[in-house]
């Protein structure tokens, strides 16, 4: 059997190989996530079973059920899918544009710009309606991703250069924060704390249809410039030897990769290690082709959130614990296993 | 490269200078502050004690104050250039190195487990947390294909920062008192210290101190590179092994006292090579007294600049210090 699917339009100029492992991973992925989906969805205060939880999505289920699927379960549920899909594709573009394996939004200073402007919303117009949150931090990450590429200009940009002014700024961006939160006053603070710790306690239908078309647009856009990330990712010389636009390339592959990032930040909060560790995991099952790397991180990042959540609003009830607590616990010594793997590589 | 300070003479007559600096800052420090001193008060709490409140407060509060800040000050230069060296990054700090943050979770996490709450007990917990934070920055950062470069330790660091500040801010929600009695600490300030709590890291600092005078030498010698020095018969894994417990003792004494304080450690040995030039020796000196003016400084400005309320020094050094690590970032990386 040929390792490779191809196909080759007549009418448009369009062409592809579709790896047949990749694919299969990717199908596999697929239902996988939509088995977590029905399974978490009938976890909770109330126990529901499976098969009641498919009547219900076809809307034959017991009205009592119903509601509870419908108004509660179901948005966090697609919220945390969503959330990860953005999170985790947005940390494959950046490793790729950065060649590091250690690069994602939270690393390099998006997510911390999104951070000092959603704290600042909380903490500086306490009374102004918590929907325009998502939008501070949003423009937050957009700005700072905006200066972090300005001041690493300088007859173009490297990836070098962008990793360590991220870096530089986030740190001083985190200093920022604690200056808000310590002035602001107690009962504040905490809100401010759950902000960046990361939840997606309380979404409603509305956080999901206001991430969805972000997703909707950047992710098959992201896919159609697989094959520049690819070519990137060989180093800058090389990519210009086989005719990209390295330079406009790598902004627009950043742009796309903070909005994802930042909508996906705007609704579930600083959620960590997401944007890390979903591309690394998905490498390790299909491979560093980014086209086939793409779906995959996205249903790999959606399903660390939907797990992660699930953990945090059952294992621990009545508490419902903001979930970045839990991709940190098990991002984190995983990653580190990665990164002592790799090196025997 | 233009030096300043170009010899021996010229160099011990610059630190000369610093050192009266230093002393200057010190006594600036006592005066000057919300509620007004003068020198004669400030005199008089020593010599001639009569229990108004201003000699009060000097005694209690602005000279451990200025003391603590001297002492911080001085070993977050020192570490700087330890770091700088022994990485061969300019861009090498505590704060971007993720030991602040280790220590920062050690602290928060022991208020949370075992309800410590006295600043002395933070001291311990912080230099702990401090000490394992950066092993496990430097082994990361020395893990990829490329061995120890600029960039792997960086975001080694900024990785770590990231998972401790997570676990921080989750132990944080869990336990709303606590968060309470720790977040001004984890904001980083000299004020509100004890002398006692100075009493107790000085020990680790001063041998802190002594190291690094101690490995200028070997250290210059490591900076031809790994192959020279061992040719000339440098046992290297031993001095790099030496200047990474040393560094941990100052970085470590530092944020157990002062809570985390970032770009100190950074912006200093940037500003000491236009004076001195490559020698370590000197470099060594002339940190730790720029440190401790800079330190200092910095905490006078932090009394007044959001007045009546104070900034806290961590939020002060890191505005002084981002604009600085922009600078180095973009200067030091075109250069390859």
């Amino acid at each position: 059997m040929k390792k490779y699917i191809t196909y080759r339009s007549h009418r448009w100029p369009v062409s592809f190989l579709l790896d047949r492992r990749s694919l299969a991973v990717t199908i596999l992925l697929a239902m996988l996530t939509f088995f977590v989906v029905v399974v978490s969805t009938g976890i909770g205060e109330l126990k529901i079973a499976p098969v009641d939880v498919l009547r219900s999505f076809f809307g034959a289920g017991d009205p009592a059920h119903s509601i509870i699927i419908q108004t509660f379960r179901l948005p966090r549920i697609f919220t945390a899918l969503l959330v990860g899909a953005a999170l985790g594709v947005a940390g494959a573009i950046m490793q790729g544009i950065i060649r590091n394996p250690l690069a994602s939004p939270d690393m390099v200073g998006v997510t911390g710009g999104a951070s000092v402007a959603a704290v600042a919303f909380i903490t500086y117009v306490p009374t102004a309606s918590i929907h325009w949150l998502p939008v501070a931090a949003f423009v937050g990450a957009g700005l700072i991703t905006l200066l972090i590429y300005w001041l690493s200009w300088k007859d173009g940009v490297t990836p070098l250069r962008l990793v360590l002014i991220g870096v530089g700024l986030g740190a001083g961006l985190s200093a920022l924060t604690n200056l808000m939160i310590v002035l602001s006053p107690i009962y504040l603070t905490s809100k401010a704390v759950i902000w960046m710790t990361g939840s997606v306690y309380g979404s409603n239908w509305t956080n999901v249809f206001t991430l969805l078309p972000w997703l909707a647009v950047l992710l098959p856009l992201a896919f159609i410039m697989a094959r520049d990330v690819n070519v990137q990712q060989l180093g800058d010389d090389i990519a210009h030897g086989v005719g990209s636009r390295v330079e406009k390339q790598r902004f627009l592959l950043l742009l796309i990769s903070v909005g994802l990032a930042g909508s996906g930040v705007a609704i579930g909060g600083a959620i960590g290690f997401v944007g890390l560790l979903a591309p690394h995991i998905a490498r390790l099952l299909v491979g560093p082709a980014f086209g086939a790397l793409l779906p995959v991180t996205a249903c790999i990042g959606g399903l660390m959130v939907l797990l992660a959540d699930l953990v945090a609003r059952t294992a621990f009830s009545p508490l419902d614990l903001p979930v970045g607590i839990f991709t940190s616990a098990v991002g984190a010594p995983f990653f580190i296993y990665l990164l002592y793997k790799q090196r025997k590589a | 490269m233009k030096v300043l300070f170009s010899n021996s003479w010229s160099k011990s007559l610059g630190l000369l200078v610093a050192l009266l600096l230093v002393i200057a800052s010190i006594l600036s420090s006592i005066v000057f502050g919300v509620l007004d001193t003068t020198w004669q008060t400030a005199i008089d709490a020593y010599t001639n004690f009569s229990g108004t409140n201003e000699e009060i407060v000097i005694r209690d509060v602005r000279v451990p104050r200025a003391l603590i800040a001297a002492v911080v000050g001085a070993s977050l230069g020192l570490s700087g250039v330890l770091m700088q060296v022994l990485t061969r990054n300019p861009l090498a700090d505590p704060g971007i190195f993720g030991i602040n943050a280790g220590a920062s979770f050690a602290v928060v996490a022991a208020v949370n487990l075992f309800s410590i709450s006295s600043l002395t007990a933070f001291t311990w917990i912080a230099f702990a947390g401090a000490a394992l934070s950066g092993v496990v920055v430097y082994v990361l950062g020395s893990l990829g294909r490329n061995g120890l470069t600029p960039v792997s330790i960086t975001l080694a660091g900024a990785a770590i920062t990231a998972l401790c500040s997570s676990f921080t801010n989750g132990l944080m929600l869990l336990n709303e008192r606590a968060l309470e009695e720790v977040l001004f600490w984890l904001a980083g300030s000299v004020s509100g210290r004890s002398l006692e709590m100075l009493w107790t890291v000085l020990p680790y600092a001063l041998i802190g101190w002594v190291g690094a005078v101690i490995l200028a030498r070997p250290l210059q010698t490591l900076q031809l590179g790994e192959d020279v020095a061992k040719g000339l018969g440098q046992k290297t894994w031993l001095v790099k092994i030496a200047t990474g417990v040393v560094i941990i003792l100052l970085a470590g004494s530092a944020v157990a006292v002062a809570g985390p304080i970032a770009f100190v450690g950074l912006v200093i040995p940037h500003l000491v090579r236009p004076l001195v030039g490559n020698d370590l020796r000197w470099t060594m000196l002339f940190s730790a007294a720029l440190g401790a003016i800079l330190l200092l400084t910095a905490d006078i400005g932090a009394r007044f600049i959001a007045e009546p309320k104070e900034m806290p020094l961590g939020v002060m050094t890191a505005l002084i210090g981002t604009p600085f690590f922009v600078y180095v970032a973009r200067k030091g990386i075109s250069r390859k």
